[in-house]
């Protein structure tokens, strides 16, 4: 399983899916972090542009993921109460001009997170006090144990992702070594670095090793970027957190650590607590988690597609489903 | 009394300044003997079929390296009415000018206009002119409306290909959407990236020699190679296309820049390229004959018309996979032409 939405993506475009042999199945795992977040989280974010409680800043892909009744935030563009960013550095100027509440819709995994905190960070020393996170944020290690933990599972090993790992390093993803683990190997993004990982990840499954391994030590560490970790601690801590297809995973999430908590949009806004809800005959759950491919989904392709989604999986650019619709998934 | 140095409402009014507009600016530039006298319509003569098409250019910003709105409206119409078999003759040109804009701009702009137009051997016959209010437009639009004379009685058209045949392109792709984006967005990417707008027509009309060999012709211009591969076997129940990745001639500064800023070159607009289908057997003559031109210097094949996954286009990675190449599909580049 490939578990970054970046890699299903290479994997993809490169044609390297089409390379390999009969008896090795690439699946997606849950690296894509707009995918991963409850419907129910959308229903909120309208909710509060609705109300008139606050003005909505994200990344692009979110806005046009549909809630719960189908509507999203993109149908909102024009009215100049959603805006969208590339850089959360965006959020200071943003907020500094703005006369209302801003909230930023703040989802993502590790590779994500210490540019938030540190926007953030420098909102609150620059006297900016009407910026809020509505936090959804994602780590991908205790994923990764509910994927191992899963009675059913099918999988033989993993390729790492490599931009989660140049934060984290590779220490968090040691208990694969553990019994029951399977082999782990941070992969890069190029068409050699992920034939190579996928080289290194079927040598161990060979040998019947389970080891963490680095073929992308170009760009990751071992002890990942110590000095973005530290941002990320200054602002948040885990907390137990929900996951589309997967339910709550402890200490999945990161929320707004005490001294900030005031500028958590879900307490601040008392938004009601996210659940899960899937549309009717949306399978995005289960392709998550790498149990369905996106083609066994009765929608993908007909109802739903890149310009009419019904599921995030094809609303995303790192979707699962929108890589498959876009590049085909077996040898075409 | 000389023309403001800004364009105002007024010139758009259809009183005296609008007049002095015509007469000092435009007619001197583009005025010739097929419209001696400015009337509201001019008669032409054309024997035979006819082809006739309209485009409009709404390019921002309106000077890029390469070529200006101007050069544009020229080249990119006169080129769809080359691509579909037909030697432009006759333009039409609206103008659509935002109040303020300098008058020194629009002459340069009128100055690539009869300079294209004079490249390609085409005459723009009636025009009109139009001022929107400061902030309702963008500096300058343009619209042309080109007719073509048959080349002959052959028709190109989609229809025409055939499992086997060979796909051609006439030049190196994705200057023209990244000399656009670089400069709008004021990247300092490379001097080097420059748009490829040029004129298709002399490459055209020496394919059209092939006869029924030549399949179909289309220029690369929005959504790239991408969008043009897919249009030609969209819908297609019995041929699609099999693609190389690696046979596309695209020059070292496009490979970086696009490479960095995340962008695929086969989706990236062009605007002095086009891709051709001929029959195998005559591939290479069409090969030898684009390479004549300077423009065509690189022309390859990239590929060949395949039963394999009808209405389908197939990439061949450079790796060796093989994927679909979809069309475009998001804003990929707004407003570049």
């Amino acid at each position: 399983m490939e578990v970054c939405g970046t890699h299903t993506v290479a994997i993809r475009r490169s044609g390297v899916h089409s390379l390999l042999p009969d008896n090795i199945l690439l699946v997606s795992g849950p690296g894509c972090p707009v995918c991963v977040t409850p419907t129910s989280y959308i229903d909120n974010a309208l909710n509060l542009l609705e109300t008139g409680a606050a003005a909505i800043v994200s990344f692009g892909d979110m806005l046009k993921v549909p809630g719960s009744d189908g509507r999203n935030l993109a149908g909102y563009m024009g009215s100049g109460r959603v805006r969208i960013v590339y850089s959360p550095a965006e959020l200071i100027p943003i907020a500094r001009d703005s006369t209302e509440a801003v909230v930023f819709l703040a989802i993502g995994f590790e590779t994500t997170v210490p540019t938030v905190a540190a926007a953030f960070l420098q909102a609150r020393r620059a006297g900016i006090e009407n910026l809020f996170l509505y936090t959804a944020f994602k780590m991908v290690p205790p994923a990764l144990r509910a994927l191992l933990a899963s009675p059913d599972r099918n999988l033989d090993g993993f390729l790492l992702p490599g931009h989660v790992s140049v934060i984290i390093g590779e220490q968090p993803y040691i208990f694969l070594e553990e019994p029951g683990g399977v082999p782990g190997v941070i992969t890069g993004f190029e068409p050699l670095d992920l034939l190579q990982g996928i080289l290194s990840v079927l040598k161990q499954v060979i040998r019947g090793e389970r080891r963490v391994e680095n073929a992308y030590t170009r760009a990751v560490r071992p002890e990942g970027n110590p000095k973005a970790r530290e941002i990320m601690e200054q602002l948040l801590e885990p907390a137990d957190a929900l996951w589309r297809g997967f339910g709550r995973i402890p200490a999945s999430g990161l929320v707004l650590g005490h001294d900030h908590r005031a500028a958590d949009a879900g307490l601040h806004f008392s938004l009601p607590p996210l659940y899960n809800a899937e549309p009717p005959g949306c399978l995005c759950a289960q392709v998550l988690q790498g149990r369905v491919l996106p083609t066994e989904c009765a929608l993908f392709g007909k109802r739903c597609t890149p310009e009419s989604p019904v599921g995030p999986c094809m609303v995303s650019s790192e979707g699962t489903c929108a890589a498959s619709f876009r590049y085909g998934d077996a040898e075409p | 009394m000389s023309i403001s140095a800004r364009i105002t409402l007024e010139h758009g009014s259809g009183g005296a300044l609008s007049r002095q507009l015509t007469e000092e600016l435009i007619y001197p530039l583009l005025g010739n003997d097929a419209y001696p006298e400015l009337a509201d319509a001019t008669a032409f003569e054309i024997d035979g079929r006819s082809f006739i098409t309209t485009d409009t250019y709404v390019v921002d910003p309106p000077f890029f390296p390469g070529g200006d709105i101007g050069t544009l409206g020229i080249f990119g119409t006169c080129n769809d009415l080359a691509v579909c078999g037909a030697r432009p003759r006759f333009l039409t040109m609206g103008l659509i000018l935002e109040e303020g804009f300098p008058t020194a701009d629009l002459r340069r702009v009128l100055e690539s206009v009869r300079e294209a137009a004079e490249q390609v051997g085409v005459r723009v016959i009636s025009g009109d002119t139009k001022v929107v209010p400061s902030g309702k437009g963008g500096g300058i639009f343009l619209n042309t409306t080109g007719v073509g004379e048959a080349l002959g009685d052959h028709l190109l058209s989609v229809n025409n290909i055939r499992e086997g045949d060979s796909v051609l392109i006439s030049g190196p792709v994705g200057s023209h959407g990244l000399a656009i984006l670089a400069n709008r967005e004021g990247l300092k990417i490379g001097a080097d990236l420059r748009s490829d707008c040029a004129p298709l027509f002399p490459l055209c009309e020496a394919l059209y020699a092939l006869g029924g060999s030549l399949r179909f012709m289309r220029d690369a211009t929005r959504g790239g190679v991408a969008a043009v591969l897919n249009e030609t076997v969209a819908g297609n129940r019995t041929c699609g296309m099999e693609i190389q990745e690696t046979a596309f001639p695209i020059s070292g500064i496009v490979a970086a820049a696009s490479d960095l800023l995340g962008l695929n070159p086969l989706e990236i607009a062009n605007e002095g390229v086009m891709i051709a289908v001929t029959a195998a057997e005559a591939a290479s003559e069409a090969l030898s004959l684009l390479r004549t031109f300077e423009i065509g210097r690189e022309a390859c094949q990239v590929g060949e018309v395949s039963s394999r996954n009808p209405g389908r286009v197939i990439l061949e990675t450079a790796v060796g996979g093989r994927r679909i190449l979809d069309l475009p599909r998001g804003l990929l580049l707004p407003r570049i032409c």
